[in-house]
This record gives C-alpha cells, sequence and structure tokens, in this order.
C-alpha cells in the first residue's frame, strides 16, 4: 500500500537550479542597483564626499587599508564571539535551571522579559570599570550580557512548549521526568534556541563596538573607526563600517549553517 | 505472538474538581484477552477519560481497575499497553524509524534487537521503504500507520486506541481499519477502541460499548457476532446494518441528553 | 486533553481571577525580586571583599557602591550649586525619552509600511530582504556621528539636535516591526484568503479586513521589542553626537570621574533601566487595551 509522500524537490534538476537562482538573484540585482545609483549619483552631481563616499572608494580605502583594517577587525571579532559564546551557553545553562522548576520559571518570566528591556548599553562603562577600558574583556562582557538574555527567554520558551500530547505519550511509557526532558523538551527548544542565536550573534558585534566607545585598544575596530572620523578619514572610517557589518553577518551565517545541520527537521531549517 | 491480558474495571468513578464534572461514574466493565471492543458515545460521556484511566494517565477518584492482574500503575511500569491518539504524535526530530523504536529505547533494548523490531513492524504496517523519511514527509495516513507500529513495536498485551483514524479521510479510514484488524489477528492483543463512527466501532470490535453523558456512564453492551474475518464484503451485510442500528437505537435512547447538533454527529 | 475539554464547559472563577488581584500579585512579585537582587549584591560585596577575590574583577565601594550610596546619590547634587541629582536626571530622561518616543513613531511606521509592501510581493521580498536584516549589522554607532551632521541642517531649529537622534532610533525600531509585520500578515489563513478571493476583494480590502487583523500580535509582540531598541538607540544617538540634555551625556559625564564619585553613573543607570521597562511596560499596557485581552506570546 503506497502513500502520498510530500516532497519539496523540484521535478527536474534544471528546474530546481532555476528556482535556487531565482531565490537570491533579486538580491544581487538590488545590490547591482543600489551600488551603482549611489556611485552615479555621487559622480554625477559632485556630492561633496565629505560625509558619504563613493562605494569605489570604499572598496579601495577596503583592500588599501586592510593592514590596518582587517586585524582590527580580527580583534573585535573575537571580542564578539567571546562574548556570544559565554553569554549563549550561560543563557542556556540559566534556562535549563529554570525550566526544571516549572512555577518557578512561569512566575518569573514576565520578570526576564522586562529585564529583556533594559538598555544594557548604558552598562558598558561600568563594564570598562571592572574590567579594565582597554582590555577586550569589558568589551566581551558587553556582548555577553547582550547575548545573555535572549538567549535565556527563548530557551526557556522552547522548554515549555514541548505539546502535552508528546508528554503523555512519554508517561505511557513510564518515561522519568529527565526521560521527558531529554527526548522531548530539548529537541523541541532547539528550535527557539538558534533563533535567539541568530539575533545574538547581531547583537553580539554590535556590543563589542559600543563597548570599545568607551574605551579600547587602538587596535580594536571601534576605536579605529572613531578615530578616523575623528580626523575626518570618512572614507577610511566607513570602510572599517564594511567590514564590522560583513563580520557581524559572517556569524550570523554561521549560525544559520549550523541550524541548518543541527535542526534539519524544523519549519525554519526547512526554509518554509 | 499470542499474549493474554485481562482488564477489569470495578465501580470506576472520575470527578473533576474544576467545574464538578462527574467525567465517569460507576463504570464497571470486563475485558477478556482478545477482545477488540470499541467505546462509543457523544461528547462528555466520558469515553476518552476512561481509556485513560485504564492507562494510568488519569488516577480515578473512586473505584479500582486492573490490568494483566496488576493496578495500572504497575502495568504502565511495566510497558504492558501501547497508546495511539487521534494526532499520531510523532516526534518531528526522529525518522520514522527512531520514532518506532522509541518505546524499544525506553525499554532499554539493544540496538540490533531494535533495529530487527523496527523492521519488523514496518513491514506489519506495509512502510517498507519509509524507514528514514521524516514525518512531514507523510501523509496523514501514513503518520497514523508509523502511530500505530510505535504503539506495537514492543507487543503490548492491550492496545489503547483514541479516535486515532478520527482526522482522516473515509476511504483511507476504511482502508486502515482493515489493516488494523489484520494487525490485530496477527498479534493477538486486547484492543479499546474509542470512536464516534458508529459504522467503524460495529466493524472492527467484537463488542461495542455506548456510553451516555453527564455523568458518563454505561448505556449498554453489544456483542457484535460478525464472522472473522471481516472485509469489505462485511460491510455490505444485512447484520451489519442490524448491529448498526441496534448500537444508533441504543444511543438515542440513552441519551435523552443530547443535544440536537450532537445527535446529527453520530452517524 | 479530555478532562480539560470537559472542565471547559463550565466557567470557573476564582479569586486568582479578578484582575486587581492579579496586578498587586504581580506587583509584589517584582519588589520580591528586587528585594532579593539587592540582597544579593550586597552578599556578594560582602563575600568578595571580606575573602579579597579579585576575579572575575576586584570588588569595592568603587566598583561596586553599596545599595544605599546610589540610592543617596539621587538626593544629592551632583556638583555644587545645582539641584539634586534626581531632578537632573529627570530632566535628562524625558530629554531622551522624547527622542525615544519620536524614534519609535517614526521607525514602527516605516516598519509596519515596509512589511505592508514586502507582503504583496516575494520578488521584492527576495530583493530587499536581506538588506533590511543586514541594516542590523552595521554598527549604528559609528554612523551615528555622520547621521546627526547630515540630518541636523535638513531640520527646522526646533528639532535639531533631538530630532537626529530620533532618527538612529528610528534604525533601531523599525527592523522587528518590519520583519514581524511581514510574518504577521503572511500568517493569514489560505482558507480566509481563498474566502476573500471569492467576493473578488481587492488587495486593498484583503490587507485592512484579513490580514492586518491577523497580524496585530505579531506586530505586537514586535512592538514590545522596538520600545527597548528604540530608548538604546537614543542613548547609542547621544554618546557621539555631543548632546548635553540627555541621558547619553550623564553617561559619559559620570563615566569620566566615575572614580570619584562611582555612585552617580549607577544612579544615571538605573533611570535608564527604569526608562527602558518603562516604554516596555507601556506597549504592553496599549497592547492590553487595543486588543482587549492578554498579549499573546508569539516567538
Amino acid at each position: 500500500m503506497s502513500g502520498i509522500v510530500v516532497s519539496e524537490r523540484g521535478p527536474t534538476v534544471g528546474g530546481r537550479a532555476v528556482r535556487q537562482a531565482g531565490e537570491w538573484l533579486p538580491a544581487v540585482v538590488v545590490f547591482v542597483l543600489v551600488v551603482g545609483l549611489w556611485e552615479g549619483t555621487i559622480r554625477a552631481f559632485h556630492v561633496q564626499q565629505f560625509l558619504l563616499p563613493k562605494p569605489s572608494s570604499i572598496a579601495s580605502a577596503f583592500w588599501t587599508q586592510r593592514h590596518t583594517l582587517w586585524p582590527a577587525g580580527w580583534y573585535t571579532f573575537k571580542e564578539a564571539l567571546g562574548g556570544f559564546v559565554i553569554g549563549s551557553v550561560a543563557g542556556v545553562v540559566a534556562a535549563t535551571v529554570v525550566g526544571r522548576f516549572r512555577v518557578v520559571g512561569t512566575a518569573l518570566m514576565p520578570i526576564f522579559i522586562a529585564a529583556n528591556a533594559i538598555p544594557i548599553i548604558a552598562f558598558a562603562p561600568i563594564f570598562g570599570v571592572w574590567f579594565n577600558p582597554i582590555s577586550p574583556h569589558s568589551k566581551m562582557a558587553v556582548a555577553g550580557v547582550l547575548c545573555f538574555l535572549p538567549v535565556m527567554v527563548n530557551t526557556l520558551r522552547g522548554l515549555q512548549s514541548a505539546s502535552p500530547r508528546q508528554i503523555e505519550l512519554m508517561r505511557s511509557y513510564a518515561a522519568s521526568d529527565f526521560d521527558v526532558w531529554r527526548r522531548v523538551r530539548v529537541p523541541t527548544a532547539l528550535p527557539f534556541l538558534f533563533t535567539a542565536l541568530k539575533v545574538a550573534s547581531v547583537l553580539a558585534m554590535i556590543g563589542a563596538i559600543v563597548g570599545e566607545y568607551f574605551g579600547g585598544a587602538l587596535t580594536a575596530l571601534g576605536v579605529l573607526i572613531s578615530s578616523d572620523a575623528q580626523v575626518f578619514q570618512f572614507t577610511t572610517a566607513w570602510a572599517g563600517i564594511l567590514v564590522a557589518s560583513l563580520l557581524g553577518i559572517a556569524l550570523y551565517t554561521a549560525v544559520v549553517l549550523v541550524e541548518r545541520v543541527v535542526v534539519r527537521w524544523s519549519p525554519q531549517a526547512r526554509g518554509s | 505472538m499470542n499474549s493474554t491480558s485481562v482488564v477489569r474495571i470495578d465501580g470506576v468513578t472520575k470527578t473533576f474538581p474544576q467545574g464538578n464534572v462527574t467525567a465517569l461514574q460507576e463504570i464497571d466493565l470486563e475485558l477478556a484477552p482478545a477482545e477488540f471492543v470499541s467505546l462509543i458515545g457523544p461528547s462528555g460521556c466520558g469515553k476518552s477519560t476512561l481509556l485513560r484511566v485504564i492507562g494510568d494517565l488519569i488516577e480515578p477518584t473512586a473505584g479500582s481497575i486492573t490490568v494483566n492482574g496488576k493496578s495500572v500503575r504497575q502495568a504502565r511500569n511495566d510497558g504492558d499497553y501501547g497508546i495511539v491518539f487521534q494526532d499520531a504524535v510523532l516526534f518531528d526530530w526522529r525518522t520514522v524509524a527512531k520514532n518506532i523504536a522509541l518505546p524499544l529505547e525506553m525499554l532499554g533494548w539493544e540496538r540490533q534487537r531494535r533495529k530487527a523490531r523496527v523492521t519488523e513492524m514496518l513491514e506489519l504496517v506495509e512502510l517498507g521503504g519509509f524507514a528514514d523519511h521524516h514525518p512531514w514527509q507523510l501523509s496523514g495516513g501514513m503518520q497514523q500507520r508509523v502511530a500505530i507500529a510505535r504503539a506495537l513495536s514492543f507487543e503490548p498485551a492491550l492496545l489503547l486506541m483514541d479516535e486515532p483514524f478520527g482526522a482522516l479521510d473515509e476511504m483511507t479510514r476504511e482502508r486502515l481499519n482493515l489493516e488494523l484488524l489484520s494487525i490485530w489477528q496477527k498479534t493477538g492483543s486486547t484492543v479499546v477502541f474509542v470512536t464516534h463512527s458508529i459504522s467503524e466501532a460495529v466493524f472492527l470490535s467484537t463488542r461495542v460499548v455506548v456510553m451516555s453523558p453527564r455523568p458518563g456512564r454505561i448505556a449498554g453492551m453489544i456483542d457484535v457476532d460478525l464472522p472473522s474475518p471481516r472485509s469489505v464484503e462485511t460491510r455490505e451485510a444485512p447484520r451489519f446494518f442490524e448491529l448498526v442500528t441496534e448500537v444508533r437505537e441504543l444511543l438515542r435512547k440513552r441519551g435523552e441528553h443530547l443535544l440536537p447538533e450532537e445527535e446529527a454527529r453520530i452517524s | 486533553m479530555a478532562h480539560a475539554a470537559i472542565a471547559a464547559e463550565l466557567p470557573r472563577r476564582r479569586v486568582r481571577d479578578v484582575p486587581l488581584v492579579r496586578a498587586a500579585g504581580r506587583i509584589g512579585l517584582v519588589v520580591a525580586v528586587l528585594v532579593l537582587l539587592v540582597g544579593l549584591w550586597e552578599l556578594y560585596h560582602w563575600i568578595w571583599t571580606s575573602a579579597g577575590w579579585t576575579w572575575p574583577f576586584p570588588v569595592n565601594d568603587t566598583s561596586m557602591p553599596h545599595v544605599w550610596t546610589i540610592v543617596k546619590a539621587f538626593g544629592q547634587p551632583a556638583q555644587v550649586n545645582q539641584p539634586a541629582l534626581i531632578t537632573i536626571l529627570l530632566h535628562k530622561t524625558a530629554f531622551t525619552a522624547k527622542e525615544a518616543a519620536a524614534g519609535f513613531a517614526m521607525g514602527a511606521l516605516v516598519g509596519f509600511a515596509l512589511g505592508v509592501i514586502l507582503v504583496h510581493s516575494r520578488l521584492l521580498q527576495r530583493g530587499f530582504l536581506p538588506y533590511i536584516v543586514g541594516s542590523q549589522t552595521v554598527p549604528i554607532l559609528a554612523i551615528a556621528p555622520m547621521v546627526v551632521v547630515w540630518v541636523n541642517p535638513k531640520l527646522p531649529g526646533s528639532l535639531q539636535g533631538w530630532g537626529a537622534v530620533a532618527v538612529i532610533a528610528a534604525y533601531l525600531t523599525f527592523f522587528p516591526v518590519a520583519i514581524n509585520t511581514l510574518r504577521g500578515l503572511q500568517s493569514a489563513d489560505p482558507r480566509a484568503l481563498e474566502l476573500m478571493r471569492t467576493y473578488a476583494a481587492s488587495r486593498w480590502a484583503v490587507l485592512w479586513t484579513l490580514r492586518v487583523p491577523t497580524s496585530l500580535p505579531y506586530v505586537f509582540s514586535a512592538l514590545r521589542l522596538a520600545a527597548t531598541a528604540s530608548v538604546v538607540g537614543a542613548i547609542i544617538g547621544e554618546l557621539p553626537s555631543g548632546i548635553q540634555d540627555g541621558l547619553g551625556s550623564a553617561i559619559l559625564n559620570f563615566n569620566q570621574y566615575y572614580s570619584l564619585e562611582p555612585q552617580e553613573l549607577w544612579a544615571t543607570n538605573v533611570i535608564a533601566a527604569a526608562l527602558g521597562i518603562a516604554f516596555f511596560v507601556i506597549v504592553v499596557l496599549a497592547e492590553r487595551a487595543i486588543v482587549r485581552r492578554a498579549p499573546e506570546n508569539v516567538a
């Protein structure tokens, strides 16, 4: 007896390639159009390059200044990555601990969500005081705290959202609480965790750069960008911003790729 | 694979404190080995509650119940029954094979034994090529077959089914009815089957238990003396229609509390 | 589950359900948590100073002022011949709040509009969504001074300064609103959409009678995030722009002489935290009033 198998693959290999191209082609077109328009307007109207340099200038500064910009980017990226890892791990651990005590979790959830509303940025100088304004640790702390709350809140929500039927099924197998947690709650929480990690990956880089505003080594990207801006080297500053943005995207993409592998079965990873 | 089970339900009552609802009142029922018993009745008659009481998923307020001579708690701990819900309740993150293996993992079977049994069950429900698929890649009927395979994988003596085919279209339903019967013949389990459909109840069962609501109680029982094994022709036999009518009459008579829309729904 | 279905037939009214009691319970919980936090703070301070541990950071009255010191600081002037700190901070908070509120409004409108535009075209979605997401990877702090210099001359006099910061706040606000509005508008039941098609409803009609109401939970979920984002954006925008009237300048000033008067920076941070939470609570209450039921937990 056969049944209907729902498949997302197209009928032909060629058809599939076309569909995949159709996915990213519009974005590429938009990119080309915007960059072209930007470059064109500035050239044609001789707009002062004071604040907004030509894309070509930015690109060339990106390349020519790479000996300072790229290592600085890496330095800041390490701060962001460190904060991302520490904050996310702490968030998962905290969610697990709070999740064990159902009543506590549900009662405190509104408090956690409200705590998420605190502008952590305001605490960046405090972290500078604690961990020495120049050292990377203060920036890692900012990034870490920024990542902690979304990861914790979302993971906790995920742990709490197992379907009651699935739990009933496990009970019919005389499963212990630990079994239910391991086999049902954790897999259910994974998609939620990855949603939070995607948010956190972007926040981590931002947090590191904001942290650097309050003091940082000269080899840090945030410091470099603001000092370039202060001496009116806007092209270099924009190139630095480009580096920061690319690194943020890179971390985000890395999380998305890991998500595709680990959480292969979730609706997000399937691309629905 | 023949196993025996006796379920003895004695004066079981269940009230829910919220709203003071008496879901079950003084239920007395005995199930013999290898029986196929359907529980049928309008909403609120307690059939799903009774099923869960048998499965030790809900505790009765009064009365006693034993499965295979043990307490239901013991029976649950010993893995004496399998349960199938109206939704397949499969785990999205496991393949079909791993879903079927779930209770076996819980019971501590080693990998080789699990693998062998899973293959066996896939053959039984005729899903041989789908071991590595994921639940979302299957149709509703196929998912339900996986759920049945899972429930039977550890050869429970008792099978509890809560409107398992309720979400499927009529043709798939009739096909799965036949499959279920053939599986039942092979395994010899006792089946408690909750349903809304009179024709399904009569077609599948050796005995139909009619329940009525508010408070939930047994209104009557009808032995189904249709010949076995049942087939497509059974549905067209005169005796089939007589039995269906008997059940319907019983539902109508004892269901004085039925609302018109409920009555229309029982067809 | 079966018993829930049965129990749901009859309504139940318990003391717990009365709104006033629930509110009191919530407030009680918040107070309890605050007391607990203060207790933990002082405990940490005491243990670390007694033991002399320097990890993760050295603990003393400068790095971790006593809670009472911070509370007292509110009542005292920060500099000679000035009103009490709390008065100054409240003025600055009002200023920053103005920027954040303006930024919130602008960002929410832009985000909503983007969502509405994008839901009607998959092509536009594929073209622009990556950049909308990518926009948030650009470190706004680095761009802020340039935005301020560029926007200020274009604004009427009364809006200058804080108007540019509002733009920066809007930059952080539009993103969650745009993404969630899109998701919300897309979440309409396909069968309801089919129904609208049988009425030969125009796209506009479908939008307003079906998609928008369906999207409300998502939009409000985003507005809660946006409330925080707007406050963060306002503070970040103030930092490099030299504006003296807002919380950003207070943070920078008190950071400079932190070693002398650490409690003042802490007091500022407490107020900033309160501002963020206040915005959040306002959105939650607004949602309750508009939708007339509890806010949904849409991830």
